[in-house]
């Protein structure tokens, strides 16, 4: 024990020690009709009253977002947003963080992040078909962050190869602002048959609540509370914990000097039963209402069900199945021990339950009833310990109203381009932009991430058409001509700039990655990342997020469908770039049409679309670059999103598009060496130039597109271009095996040089050498593989 | 009438569904065979499919061995029965000493998923008598951590001389690799062997997956060619007909 700590717990009343805040416990006074909570109402309260379970900070910003589209079935407030995609078939998905456990103990953090995420599909009745994982780390020569891209990579590994869900897709982004507080954020998808829609609800007085999967430990006491709630100190992610053995916990005394007991430990083998066993349940109609067990653990997931259907629930304490003895009664009403769920059935039915759940070989107790009170209430040994509205837990628990205030100095801030190795910078003048490609290839966040997704298994479940590290992942839907098309993106680097602009672009981003391969964006799930609610700036970057997010879907027409905000991710070091996470899934009506982004064959037209603004602020030029670059973010026109990904869906489906990618980390010369690369033929360009050589080539203006065609068909689709309003210009050809980039026009030459442009006017590479520098870069920014 | 196949799934399998669907689509009846039955319900042929039986995390497979259908399947294959392992199952029949050899922990130690290449050393099985050509490469993926075949030299001797080697990681070009190329041998498997078949010639594993490799929208149909060999002679052993098109 510290001496901070000696000095201070004596005096420290319960409810702080929990996370509470004296106003808070007024509150919770307030909904008991002025009594005093017991310990174990409280530790209930400190749980559900939590920020990852309550959204206190957040809820009044997401009640904003637009949430009708067409075919929703579920939206926000359920486990997983639902849409339906005809022949009565339904996708769920949703994304999630798991980030504070990650950063604490990263294999089980990310696995049992997996874990939960696919809970969040099953629940609802869907299959889960494919996982992909967002992840953030700090500086990849630092060997914490190697250590912590290790266990996260190998925790989504492990957990999602057991299961057999493959893992598709996601993004892997280094950046320093994730020193000490890593991002894993993970998103599922799941297929249903939408007649087979099960909700987390536990309707009809005098049901029974049954149990079922793992049995209940003491592993992730107070995940909520004290880990993701709440911002690091040094001593708790430096593996200080291994020094002793962590105190026994009560009520209030929470593990709370190490945070690593609240980690939860995964099982993807039970999770696997538990999938088996919950599909066959629901499938054969055994329940009412279905609630997966994360956060909160039983208090969550019986007072949100009850709560949803207007019911209550008395729990039955002695009835719960533990994993060891002399559990205390707040240990076993909030423990977080995984790969558990709780259904709501008849009475009439709990033999077929127990005969399902048997078979798969899961513990399966009958916990409680569904009553008509509308209370949470807890018995154990004959007499009753605890009994709290279900709703005072979970829609009426307290919401804050959280001041915002946006930095004074925010445009004047250098660009986050704080080089990740400073011998990475680019020298003064005069580099050949070919040798700057060939750094972008092989730099950490743009070059090959195959070093990392080899290490998931990306086919199993024999759908997948394009699995990770091609753009959107596509899924083959069986028994249909249809595809499934999903992407994760984040822009923390426009987010740090603008955390309006980074949102938006996020969003734009991920359904124009999904638009290029021929998909209709379905709807858009979204994890929030940001800091600590209570500093203004901080919440002021979330509401500018959230006001981002909101405006960007309702201009592309799009639901959102569900999410996660994940607050207080901050360190010693800081608090993260805000960082919105999107996840967008799309539905390609004739997989046999799908356009992917490499360069299909010789002769084949190059076009641009879209129109560059000029800007090289937040792109991977300038964190290449150092500091010098300090004009603004590129704007994004919401509008002409729209058009372009109306037109590219459009001219895809009239089958004049071979290629289509989006212009943005790298900017247009990334784009086209990725074609090459992909489509293993090189291409013989010429861009105008009007501002400078490095914005033509390297600027990450939003909202453009190079696309392929067969030679006839090139003059029809620049025509569908300009009736969409968009600007066409003809680049070039498919062909050899080179890349070839002329800079033609005014700012081409010495002019630029003048500006203090860095680069040259010409770039000629050979494919190979474009292939060699990505497919070696992350390998060595990793240390995984030497430098050749 | 469709040729009925079984399908073994225990808890933790999960390449059942996706075995299931590639028998179908050959033009077979699957039929699930629960790890609990004792009996193979009059199945021609037999698979075990991928995944974790058991949850693996002893060491795979070595749980599974043990279950009530393995020692159906264990009588079926001493019977002269078809039977196919597919990664896990392979591993699984490598514990229960139906095929030789042992299944270790990847050289690189870390799980692997990725397309590669193999070649079928022989036509003359079972298993693969329905594919175009011996030596022409073969592309499917992997997706294990303990895929590296080890057996002692003398019997990698007999399995190389007699017949024992069905498949075998090459390049592209169909080339055997050098012992340290983990582009084309990523698990480093000795002798570079990705599936082997027993002597009597009715039971084989292979560590890829045919089975995801099944339809062209999946980008390779190369896998097809296995699974439609198996289907086919299961067809002939339901009517009588001999199936050990070659023994060794």
């Amino acid at each position: 024990m510290t001496v901070a700590e000696r000095r201070t717990e004596p005096a420290e009343p319960l409810h702080r020690r929990l996370g509470l805040t004296d106003d808070e416990l007024d509150a919770i006074r307030d909904r008991l009709a002025g009594r005093e909570p017991n310990e174990l109402e409280l530790a209930m309260f400190s749980v559900m009253w939590s920020e990852h379970c309550s959204y206190k900070s957040s809820r009044p910003l997401l009640r904003t977002l637009p949430t009708a589209g067409q075919g929703v079935v579920a939206g926000p407030g359920e486990n997983a947003g639902v849409i339906s995609i005809g022949d009565g078939l339904a996708v769920a998905f949703k994304i999630e963080s798991h980030n504070h456990p990650s950063a604490v103990e990263p294999y089980q953090g990310a696995a049992t992040g997996v874990g939960g995420i696919l809970r969040d599909i099953f629940t609802m009745g869907a299959r889960p078909i494919a996982v992909l994982d967002a992840l953030r780390f700090g500086d990849p020569a630092d060997a914490r962050t190697r250590h912590l891209v290790d266990g996260v990579v190998g925790g989504v590994g492990g957990y999602g190869n057991c299961v057999g869900v493959p893992t598709v897709g996601g993004e892997l982004v280094f950046d320093p602002s994730y020193g000490g507080n890593p991002l894993v954020n993970v998103m599922a998808i799941g297929l249903m048959e939408e007649r087979l829609l099960t909700l987390a609800a536990a309707p009809g007085p005098g049901n029974l609540i049954v149990l079922f999967g793992s049995t209940t430990g003491r592993d992730g006491i107070g995940g909520a509370s004290v880990l993701a709630s709440a911002t690091f100190t040094d001593d708790e992610t430096s593996g200080r914990w291994l020094a002793g053995a962590s105190p026994r916990p009560s009520v209030g005394r929470p593990p709370a000097r190490s945070k690593r007991p609240s980690v939860q430990v995964g099982d993807p083998f039970a999770e696997k039963l538990l999938i088996e066993a919950s599909l066959e349940l629901i499938e054969r109609g055994l329940v009412e209402g279905l609630q997966d067990l994360g956060a909160g653990g039983i208090t969550c997931a019986t007072s949100e069900t009850a709560d949803r259907a207007g019911t209550g629930i008395l729990v039955d304490l002695d009835a719960i199945p533990r994993r060891e003895p002399d559990m205390e009664p707040f240990e076993v009403m909030i423990s977080e021990s995984q790969e558990r769920m709780c259904a709501a059935i008849r009475p009439d039915r709990s033999d077929a339950v127990r005969e399902v759940c048997e078979r798969w070989g899961l513990p399966v107790a009958v916990i409680g009833r569904v009553t008509d009170d509308g209370d949470i209430a807890v018995v154990s040994a004959g007499s009753e310990i605890a009994r709290v509205p279900a709703r005072a837990l979970t829609s009426d628990a307290i919401v804050h109203d959280r001041v915002a205030t946006a930095p004074q100095h925010r445009r004047a801030a250098p660009a986050p381009g704080v080089p990740l190795d400073p011998s990475d910078r680019l020298p003064e003048r005069g580099m050949d932009p070919g040798a700057v490609l060939l750094r972008l290839l092989g730099s950490p966040n743009l070059a090959s991430r195959r070093a990392v997704f080899e290490r998931y298994d990306s086919t199993v479940g024999s759908d997948t058409v394009v699995g990770p590290g091609r753009g959107a992942a596509v899924l083959r839907i069986k028994g249909t001509t249809k595809a499934l098309v999903a992407t994760t993106d984040g822009n923390q680097a426009v987010g740090s700039l603008d955390p309006y602009l980074g949102a938006a672009s996020s969003v734009a981003e991920a359904t124009r990655n999904v638009a290029i391969t021929g998909a209709r964006p379905l709807g858009v799930t979204n994890c929030l990342n940001y800091g600590d609610p209570t500093r203004p700036e901080a919440f002021w970057q979330l509401r500018e997020g959230v006001r981002g997010l909101g405006d960007a879907c309702r201009a592309l027409g799009l639901p959102v469908t569900g999410g996660n905000v994940s607050l207080y991710n901050e360190s010693q070091a800081g608090a993260i770039a805000p960082t919105p996470e999107i996840g967008v899934v799309g539905l390609l009506d004739d997989v046999t049409r799908l356009v992917g982004p490499a360069f299909v064959a010789v002769d084949d037209v190059v076009l641009l679309v879209g129109e560059a603004t000029p800007g090289l602020s937040g792109s991977a030029y300038a964190a290449l670059a150092g500091t010098a670059v300090e004009d603004g973010p590129p704007a994004l026109d919401l509008a002409r999103e729209a058009a372009l990904q109306g037109w590219i869906r459009d001219a895809i489906g009239r089958g004049l598009v071979a290629s289509a990618q989006d212009v943005s980390g790298g900017g247009l010369a990334v784009a086209l060496a990725e074609g090459a690369m992909w489509g293993e033929i090189g291409a013989r360009l010429r861009v105008a130039t009007t501002t400078s050589p490095a914005v033509e080539l390297f600027g990450e203006s939003p909202s453009r597109l190079v696309v392929t065609a067969r030679p006839r068909f090139a003059p029809a689709l620049a025509l569908l271009a300009r009736q969409h309003g968009l600007p066409v210009e003809e680049l070039g050809i498919v062909g050899g095996d080179r890349l070839v980039i002329e800079l033609v026009g005014a700012g081409a030459t010495g002019a630029s040089e003048e500006r203090g442009s860095r680069i040259a006017d010409a770039l000629d590479v050979p494919v190979r050498d474009l292939r060699h520098a990505w497919d070696h870069g992350l390998g060595r920014a990793l240390g995984w593989e030497a430098d050749a | 009438m469709p040729v009925r196949i079984g399908v073994v799934v225990v808890p933790g399998s999960n390449c059942d569904r996706d075995t299931i669907h590639a028998l179908a689509a050959a033009g077979a009846e699957p039929v699930v065979l629960w790890h609990e039955q004792a009996s193979l319900d009059g199945v021609a042929a037999v698979i075990l499919p991928g995944g974790f039986a058991y949850g693996d995390y002893l060491r795979a497979g070595v749980i599974a061995r043990f279950s009530p259908v393995m020692r159906a399947v264990g009588a079926f294959a001493v019977g002269g029965g078809l039977v196919l392992g597919i990664c896990n199952g392979f591993q699984v029949l490598a514990e229960a000493g139906l095929v030789p050899g042992a299944l270790l922990r990847n050289r690189g130690l870390r799980f692997l998923g990725r397309d590669v290449t193999i070649a079928a050393e022989r036509l003359d099985t079972p298993f693969t008598h329905a594919l175009a050509a011996a030596g022409r490469p073969l592309r499917m993926p992997i997706a294990h951590g303990e895929g590296c075949f080890y057996a002692d030299d003398p019997t990698l001797d007999d399995l190389e001389r007699d017949g024992g080697v069905l498949f075998s990681y090459v390049d592209a070009d169909g080339t055997r690799p050098a012992d340290d190329d983990r582009a084309t041998n990523p698990n480093g498997s000795l002798r570079a062997i990705a599936g082997v078949i027993d002597q009597r010639g009715t039971v084989a594993g292979l560590m890829p997956h045919p089975e995801r490799a099944a339809d062209a929208i999946l980008g390779s149909e190369d896998g097809a060619g296995i699974i439609r060999s198996l289907v086919d002679s299961a067809a002939r052993a339901a009517n009588g007909s001999p199936v050990a098109l070659g023994a060794r």
